[in-house]
């Protein structure tokens, strides 16, 4: 199963809807505390290849263990080890800050006790305390982004996937945000982290690039934009992905 | 003037959306609101194409009054809003023949200006809108949005969510239309977008922060900016934190945007700073300002 170091173990992983195969063959790993940018434009097969990894869709062949499991065979096991956050689906709006704490606590199997003494952390740490009973759909936006990143993190996942985490949010949130993401890495925690934003992918340790469900690049951004004759991310992504 | 408000407010309940807002926009200009989620643009733009009322304040879009002459400012503009808002079990053709049909209209009348957009969306225009990608989506509302050739275009957030290739194609596009001599606000979130404008306001919580050139925006920067690099991106943005001339400090791709609160900073003493804080591989050059820089600066 898992070797060394790595917490995500991919290797020709592959997704097909009919004739249309949206994964092709993707081969990679990322090891623990990694900070591992998965970019591509939209339809390259980003949101299907995180889709097999977190344990929801099922791949057509291949192999992939996340977090120690197999995604073919122990989904479950793979989405008690994880967590996750997107844009689109993040915390309850009707409920308040610490109802959405305990509620993903629940979901997650956290007792009671540690319920508390997660909340309890994550509101000082967050410095929270005055909204703590205000319903989530109240909040600016930057707020629920930062909240939602620490409940993906309440019951200590080896891996966190973020997908597309800092859309719209404004450029000091979105910053505040990636030093959470740093610290969260710093201690060990794994992140998965897909894009638009290609000065973000610049603070990842490795990135991949899928065209057309293929990874077309995987590298430290430094080598990328070595390898690609490019000033930034953004070149070597506008390279890659107009052929 | 093409777009004209002046001192436009608008709040929900306890909320101020929208306060005390003024600005032209020029004939064929191509003008950005540059701001987060919640800075007020969607409010501007629905206030603007006679969707919303404000509360106060005077706007006028094409000289007509967005309040008195709404039936005459929906003939000449053409919205795109930031959600999809096109018939999703109608097909590609089906949509852009009914708002050129609402418009009094037809596709062929003014086929010339949509057609470089259109032809990439033509082979699929048999296929319903609720199932085109995200990129053909936004292009079939570009394409309904300016089906009766208006004067002035609205586009709400066009790029959010979209990736880098599809927004400089996008950009691109818009940037043909401005030729055509279409004025067109747009608004986004992408920093990096406001330097293709003409010119453009800075917006956060209801407010303009500026309003300028992107060149001049830039150029109003207070201080100078230093490029910091170092292997450990996470301990370089603890020990900047804790050093006590840090006026800002910000991630900006591999580096960290540094300014110091003194005039007379010494570059040697930070780097002999972060070395004796077990920093390696440090690099330390003067840089420009960006329009993000300036944004962050003035929302402090």
């Amino acid at each position: 199963m898992m070797q060394n170091n790595n917490v995500i173990h991919v290797k020709e992983l592959t997704k097909k809807f009919g004739d249309f195969t949206a994964v092709d063959a993707i081969t990679f790993d990322v090891k623990k505390g990694e900070i591992f940018g998965f970019l591509g434009a939209n339809g390259a097969g980003k949101t299907t290849a995180i889709k097999m990894l977190i344990g929801i869709s099922n791949p057509t062949s291949g192999e992939a263990d996340v977090a120690g499991f197999n995604v073919f065979t122990n989904t479950e096991d793979v989405k008690k080890n994880i967590g996750y956050m997107s844009q689109k689906f993040a915390l309850y709006d009707d409920l308040s800050v610490k109802e959405n704490i305990t509620f993903f606590g629940g979901i997650y199997g956290l007792s009671r006790k540690r319920i508390k003494e997660k909340s309890n952390a994550l509101i000082e740490e967050l410095g929270l305390e005055k909204i703590a009973n205000h319903l989530v759909g109240s909040l600016p936006l930057g707020w629920k982004q930062k909240i939602a990143f620490s409940v993906a993190l309440l019951h200590d996942p080896k891996i966190v996937f973020l997908d597309e985490p800092t859309g719209g949010v404004d450029p000091i949130t979105r910053r505040q945000f990636w030093e959470m993401i740093y610290k969260a890495s710093h201690e060990g925690t794994t992140i998965f982290v897909t894009t638009h934003y290609m000065d973000e992918a610049e603070y990842c340790d490795r990135v991949s690039i899928m065209v057309n469900g293929k990874i077309e690049a995987l590298d430290t951004p430094k080598r990328l934009k070595e390898q690609f004759n490019a000033k930034s991310m953004n070149d070597v992504f506008l390279k890659l992905a107009r052929g | 003037m093409s777009i004209n408000l002046e001192h436009i407010s608008k709040s929900y309940g306890k909320v101020e959306a929208v306060k005390n807002i003024s600005f032209k926009v020029n004939p064929g200009e191509l003008f950005g609101l540059i701001g987060p989620d919640g800075a007020g643009k969607t409010t501007l733009f629905r206030i603007l194409t006679t969707l919303l009322i404000a509360d106060e304040g005077k706007a006028n879009v094409t000289g007509f009054d967005v309040v008195k002459d709404y039936k005459n400012i929906r003939k000449s503009v053409g919205y795109m809003p930031g959600k999809f808002s096109l018939y999703q079990d109608l097909t590609v053709e089906e949509n852009l023949t009914f708002f050129a049909t609402i418009f009094g209209t037809t596709i062929e009348e003014n086929y010339e200006l949509i057609k470089e957009i259109y032809v990439q969306i033509e082979p699929f225009k048999k296929r319903r809108a609720g199932k085109l990608s995200g990129g053909m989506k936004q292009k079939l509302a570009l394409c309904c949005a300016l089906i009766h050739k208006p004067k002035v275009l609205f586009l709400d957030e066009p790029t959010t969510g979209v990736d880098p290739v599809s927004r400089k194609e996008f950009w691109e596009m818009l940037k043909r239309l401005q030729q055509k001599g279409i004025t067109i606000l747009v608004s986004t979130p992408y920093m990096d977008e406001a330097a293709l404008c003409d010119r453009i306001a800075l917006i956060q919580d209801g407010e303009i922060l500026e309003i300028d050139t992107p060149a001049n925006i830039v150029k109003h920067f207070p201080k100078t900016i230093y490029n910091i690099g170092s292997k450990d991106m996470y301990e370089l943005l603890q020990k900047l934190k804790e050093f006590e001339h840090t006026y800002s400090m910000y991630p900006f791709g591999e580096f960290v945007h540094y300014t110091d609160k003194r005039d007379n900073f010494n570059p040697t003493e930070l780097r002999q700073y972060l070395e004796k804080n077990g920093l390696q591989n440090i690099t330390i050059e003067k840089t420009k300002a960006t329009i993000e820089d300036t944004f962050m600066e003035l929302a402090k």
